[in-house]
Formats: C-alpha cells, sequence, structure tokens
C-alpha cells in the first residue's frame, strides 16, 4: 500500500502544478496576449486610481475652467497643470476625461457582462435541464433577441428609459444575455447526458442542486472566453450609445461622449478632442479582445496540442 | 419472505419508443435478503440496467415503469411522489455505476461530493461530515484518505475512482445498494479487490445488494443468488453454485460454455448462435426460441417460471441435469477467498 500511496503523491503533486503551469505556459506562448494583457492590468489600475493621478475631476464643474477649451496638447490651464492631451470644448482636461471615462466603459462593461452572464447562465442551464417546451419557449426567445441588431435593441431601451448608468447596464445586459444562455444551453446540453448527473441523481440530490452544484462549475471554462469578448462588446456598444447622445448624460462623459464632443471640431484640426478617447478605447477594446481569443484558445480542449 | 430487504413483483418497464413499446423488463421478480448479494447477469441490451434504475426510480424519457411492486422492507416504491423518492436515494438505495472516471464530478473536490451526499439526507455539521467521509475512504483501503478529500477525480487512478464510488454509496448505511457492473471498466487486478470491498462491506454492514454484470465468473465468487436475464426477462435464478453447475435454461448454459476456461487449445470457444431478438419485435414465442438447441413446439408460448426446490427456469425443455458435465467458472472464487 505504502508504494501505491508514493506513487499517488508524485502523480498528484505532477499533475496539481501541472494545471495552472501549462495554464500559464500556454497562455504565454502567444507575446501579444501577454502585452494586450499588460495593457489591460494598466487600464484598469489607470481607472481605478484615476482621482489620485489626474490634475482635474471632470465630473466637478468648478475644477473646469471653460476659458481652457480646446487648448492643444502642451498647452498649460490656469490652474497651472498641463493639458498633456489638450482639452475639449468645455475645457475638461482630456488625460483626466479619459480616465474617468475608461472607469465608466469598465465598471458598464464589467457589470452588464456579469450580469448578463449570471442571468444567460440561469436561464440556459434551466432550458437545458428541463428540456421539452420550456426549452422550446427559451430557445426560441433567444433566437428572437439575436436575430435584432444589439445596437437596435439597446437603442430603443436606452431611448425608453432615460439616460443613466444603470440604465445604460440594463439596455446591455438585456442585450447580451441570449449569447450567454444560448452558449450554457448548449454545453450544459451534453454535460447533462453524462453519468456523474445520474450518480448525482442515485444519490438523492435536487434537480436546483445537480443544475447549480455539478452541471454549472462544467460549464465555466467556455463561459470565460464569452464573458470576455462580450465585456470588450458591451465597452464598444455602451461608446457608440453615449456617442450617439442617449448613453450617459453629457455631465459623467464617458469615451463615447468625449468622442463626440470633438467630432465636431475635427475637421478645424482638433483632432486630439476625439481622437486620444478614441485611442483608449480602441486599446481598451483591443486588448480586452486578444486576451479573449488567447483564453478561448488554451480553455479550449479541442485546440489542445 | 418477510426477511426480503428489498421484494420485486412483475416489474414492467417500457420504453416508449415511435416503434412502438419496448418491454426492457418483462415481469421481473426477485428477492433480496439482509447481507446477501444477488446477481443480475445477461448480455447488453437484456434490461439488467433498466431494472436497477426502475428500483432507483430513474428510468429516463421515454421509459416509464409500467407496473408490478417493488418493495423496500415492505414498503412500496412504485408511485411514491419524485420528494419522497429522493429521500430514499442515496440514504436508503445507493447505486454504483460502471465507469467510475465518469460518475464523479470532474470539477469537484473529492470531499465536496462526498460530504453532499451525507448532508442531502442528514443534517451534520461540515467537520462531522468530512470526518466521516475520512473514515469511508479510509474503510474502502484508500491510502492517506485526508488527502484524497482534497484531491479532484482526475488525480485519482480509475481503480481508486471505484473504491471513493463505493464508499459513497455505503456513506449512509444504506439498506440496498445496486451496483450497475461496477467493475467492467477497471482492469482484472484491481476488479478482484473491488469485488472483495464490496463483499466485505456488505457482510459488514449487512446490506442487501443486486450486482449487476455480463460477466460470469464476476458473479460466481461473489454472488449467492444468481438472477439470468434475457430480452427483459428472468430467465433462470437460484443459488448461484447450483445455477452455474447445473444450469437448466438452455440460455444460462450457453452462456457458461462460452466462458473461455479449461478446454483443449486450440478448439474453438463455444458460442451462441444467432442474436438477441429486438425487443420491439417479442412476440408470443420464448424469446429464446430461434437461438435454442432444445426449441420443440411448445416454445411457440412463453413459457412460465417454474420453480424446483428454490429454482426457477423459464424453459419447456429444460436442460437435464444428467447433461451437463461443465464446469462451473471459478476462477476469480479462489482469488477472492
Amino acid at each position: 500500500m505504502s508504494e501505491v500511496t508514493v506513487n499517488a503523491k508524485i502523480g498528484n503533486t505532477r499533475k496539481e502544478q501541472g494545471q495552472t503551469a501549462v495554464f500559464l505556459q500556454r497562455f504565454t506562448e502567444n507575446k501579444v496576449a501577454v502585452v494586450a494583457f499588460v495593457i489591460l492590468v494598466i487600464l484598469i489600475f489607470l481607472a481605478l486610481f484615476a482621482p489620485w493621478i489626474t490634475p482635474q475631476n471632470p465630473y466637478d464643474l468648478a475644477q473646469v475652467d471653460f476659458m481652457d477649451g480646446r487648448m492643444e496638447p502642451g498647452e498649460q490651464a490656469f490652474a497651472g497643470y498641463t493639458f498633456w492631451l489638450g482639452s475639449d470644448g468645455a475645457g475638461r482636461d482630456l488625460y483626466s476625461a479619459i480616465l474617468y471615462g475608461l472607469r465608466i466603459s469598465l465598471t458598464v462593461g464589467v457589470a452588464s457582462g456579469l450580469i448578463a452572464l449570471a442571468l444567460g447562465t440561469a436561464i440556459g442551464l434551466i432550458a437545458a435541464y428541463a428540456g421539452g417546451r420550456t426549452e422550446t419557449l427559451i430557445m426560441r426567445l433567444v433566437d428572437l433577441q439575436l436575430s435584432f441588431p444589439a445596437i437596435l435593441v439597446a437603442l430603443m431601451l436606452v431611448a425608453v428609459m432615460g439616460k443613466g448608468v444603470d440604465k445604460i447596464i440594463i439596455a446591455l445586459v438585456a442585450v447580451q444575455w441570449a449569447y450567454y444562455a444560448r452558449t450554457v444551453r448548449s454545453i450544459a446540453l451534453s454535460e447533462r447526458k453524462k453519468e456523474y448527473v445520474e450518480a448525482a441523481k442515485s444519490l438523492g440530490l435536487s434537480s436546483t442542486r445537480i443544475l447549480f452544484g455539478h452541471i454549472m462549475p462544467n460549464c465555466l471554462s467556455p463561459l470565460i472566453v464569452v464573458a470576455t469578448i462580450q465585456t470588450a462588446h458591451a465597452i464598444a456598444l455602451e461608446a457608440t450609445l453615449s456617442f450617439l447622445g442617449i448613453g450617459l448624460p453629457q455631465t459623467e462623459p464617458s469615451l463615447g461622449i468625449l468622442i463626440s464632443n470633438g467630432f465636431e471640431y475635427i475637421l478645424s484640426g482638433k483632432y486630439w478632442i476625439s481622437m486620444f478617447p478614441g485611442i483608449a478605447l480602441l486599446i481598451t477594446v483591443f486588448s480586452i479582445n486578444l486576451v479573449g481569443d488567447q483564453l478561448r484558445d488554451v480553455l479550449n480542449p479541442r485546440l489542445a496540442k | 419472505m418477510s426477511s426480503a430487504i428489498l421484494s420485486i413483483r412483475d416489474l414492467q418497464t417500457n420504453f416508449f419508443t415511435h416503434g412502438g413499446a419496448v418491454k426492457a423488463v418483462n415481469n421481473v421478480c426477485f428477492d433480496v435478503e439482509e447481507g446477501k448479494i444477488l446477481g443480475l447477469v445477461g448480455e447488453s441490451g437484456s434490461g439488467k440496467s433498466v431494472t436497477g434504475f426502475s428500483i432507483m426510480g430513474l428510468v429516463d424519457e421515454p421509459g416509464r415503469v409500467a407496473g408490478g411492486s417493488i418493495k423496500l422492507k415492505g414498503e412500496e416504491l412504485l408511485g411514491l411522489r419524485e420528494a419522497e423518492m429522493r429521500k430514499i436515494r442515496g440514504r436508503r438505495i445507493a447505486m454504483i455505476f460502471q465507469d467510475p472516471m465518469m460518475t464523479l464530478n470532474p470539477v469537484l473536490r473529492i470531499g465536496v461530493q462526498m460530504c453532499e451526499a451525507i448532508t442531502t439526507h442528514e443534517k451534520v455539521s461540515k467537520r462531522e461530515a468530512w470526518q466521516r467521509s475520512r473514515d469511508a475512504l479510509a474503510e474502502v483501503g484508500i491510502p492517506s484518505p485526508e488527502e484524497r478529500l482534497n484531491a479532484y477525480p482526475h488525480q485519482l487512478s480509475g481503480g481508486m475512482c471505484q473504491r471513493v464510488a463505493i464508499a459513497i454509496a455505503f456513506l449512509n448505511r444504506p439498506e440496498f445498494i445496486i451496483a450497475d457492473e461496477p467493475t467492467t471498466a477497471l482492469d482484472v487486478t484491481i476488479q478482484g479487490q473491488i469485488l472483495a470491498q464490496a463483499q466485505k462491506l456488505c457482510a459488514q454492514y449487512k446490506t442487501a445488494m443486486i450486482w449487476i454484470t455480463h460477466d460470469l465468473s464476476v458473479v460466481a465468487g461473489l454472488a449467492d443468488e444468481i438472477a439470468v436475464m434475457y430480452a427483459g426477462r428472468i430467465v433462470e435464478q437460484g443459488a448461484s453454485e447450483e445455477v452455474l453447475k447445473t444450469p437448466r435454461h438452455p440460455y444460462t448454459a450457453g452462456l457458461i460454455k462460452s466462458v473461455p476456461g479449461e478446454q483443449v487449445k486450440g478448439e474453438r470457444l463455444y458460442q451462441i448462435p444467432g442474436m438477441t431478438p429486438s425487443l420491439l419485435r417479442l412476440g408470443e414465442e420464448c424469446a429464446f426460441l430461434a437461438r435454442c438447441p432444445n426449441a420443440a413446439a411448445a416454445c411457440n408460448n412463453v413459457p412460465d417460471m417454474t420453480w424446483q426446490d428454490g429454482r426457477g427456469y423459464r424453459c419447456h425443455n429444460p436442460v437435464e441435469a444428467a447433461n451437463i458435465n461443465n464446469k462451473a467458472p471459478s476462477a476469480q472464487k479462489e482469488e477472492l477467498v
């Protein structure tokens, strides 16, 4: 028996280290993804600590001086600090505004992503487990939802509900849950037929427990991938809505609003007002997508080498 | 028989397919007494697993238990509501499955899965559940059980996983255990260990058990009684030594003859001619008719179970006791003792 123990122990530790190590090794294989991940982490930090590292609070009207409007990058503000990225028409420091805007964009993206993830997962699991009419009903609803362009649905909802961070999150959740539901259902359908579900039933566990305690954890890795991609999607969508002027109020500029603010000046040489927030948005969405793509490659067993 | 833990009478389980009702389990009757093991033997599709699932009340759509009675210590299980049945599953009747690597949830730690089996049926603290799980692992001969509780199933070997599955089945000290081919996926040396383990625990806790298998040599050393199933019906039943030594039904005789044993080298192994009939097209005749060496005119009607000295067979022309000079497969028996 002792020999068995030793063997098992060796195998055990090797495998345990193996999993995380293999994951890290495979993730870092793609240098671009690593760079994207680092950039993403930096962006998150910048957004988190924005109040401490920016010279101006663009939401505080007392700090925004109209006389500072449309300053070129590098010019000095009346308050003394430098507009490294210039200022917009209202005299907001673009560097500060971008970091604050990034806060909103990331919050909206992550919050709507998580809520849609929870909601979509629950709905998809129930559809897969219940089967029959419930499943048909839910999945047709998903199809219906996905047959509308996301931007159209979000536009309509925000137009009806009005402006505000909470409302835009609701709209984005309404647009996104269907992606999660469809993904979860397809995985859960194959998981449901596996023997461990039968075994769990034979232990007398309730359906809810089997569904959320046993099947759901087995659906997680593909969901992580969908969640990253959808978060990037949500950020872009929020920027689009704000750009169109129906997302967030003017007093809480998100990246989309900043872009639209500079839109009218872009042909008169004042490129920076739109350009810099646009680049910030681009980098954010792009790096999330790159990380998501690499996650998909690593977590997808079919692509495993 | 009043001492029977589980008593099944005229069990009928049908699958309602587009082609018609498939009688997967047909008129099955048996009793299992305290501490005894009934070996349920048959080839694929003979209805042995469906019998197990019928007892658990877990027959999947489009299947349904259509009739009969399943009594656990005199208490009728058929017709119980799902919530009541759930209280019985895992606590009073447990099940062990074929592929141990598949029956444990791959993403949950062993300890979590074991504790869940306890806390579902009893209000105990997490620590107590954890301790009981650890003791249960030690009992089935798993070295350093504390460590194993924190392991994931993929970190254990198949044999280890099956031990864990057995430990889970015995966790709540059930009165009855259904073992659905638990050794089929394991290699022969592990098979022997698992069999011995199950037998030991069964005797220790006086658990009644049915051991579903298609392997006669497994059942030879393990079971007290054997029921041979063919096309949904039990065709022969009795004490295991007697059935293996003097089979009365031609199907049982054929099965025993086809076990590789001490025959002359180079000699072809016996094979039952033909194939299992489709369960959809079972008529009035004996299902074994087309393959039977003893077929006669009377076989156009399904024979009833004939009982004689505690042995039953469903045949009009049973194999005569004198005609059999077969050795019963006993290869594993010595290993186990």
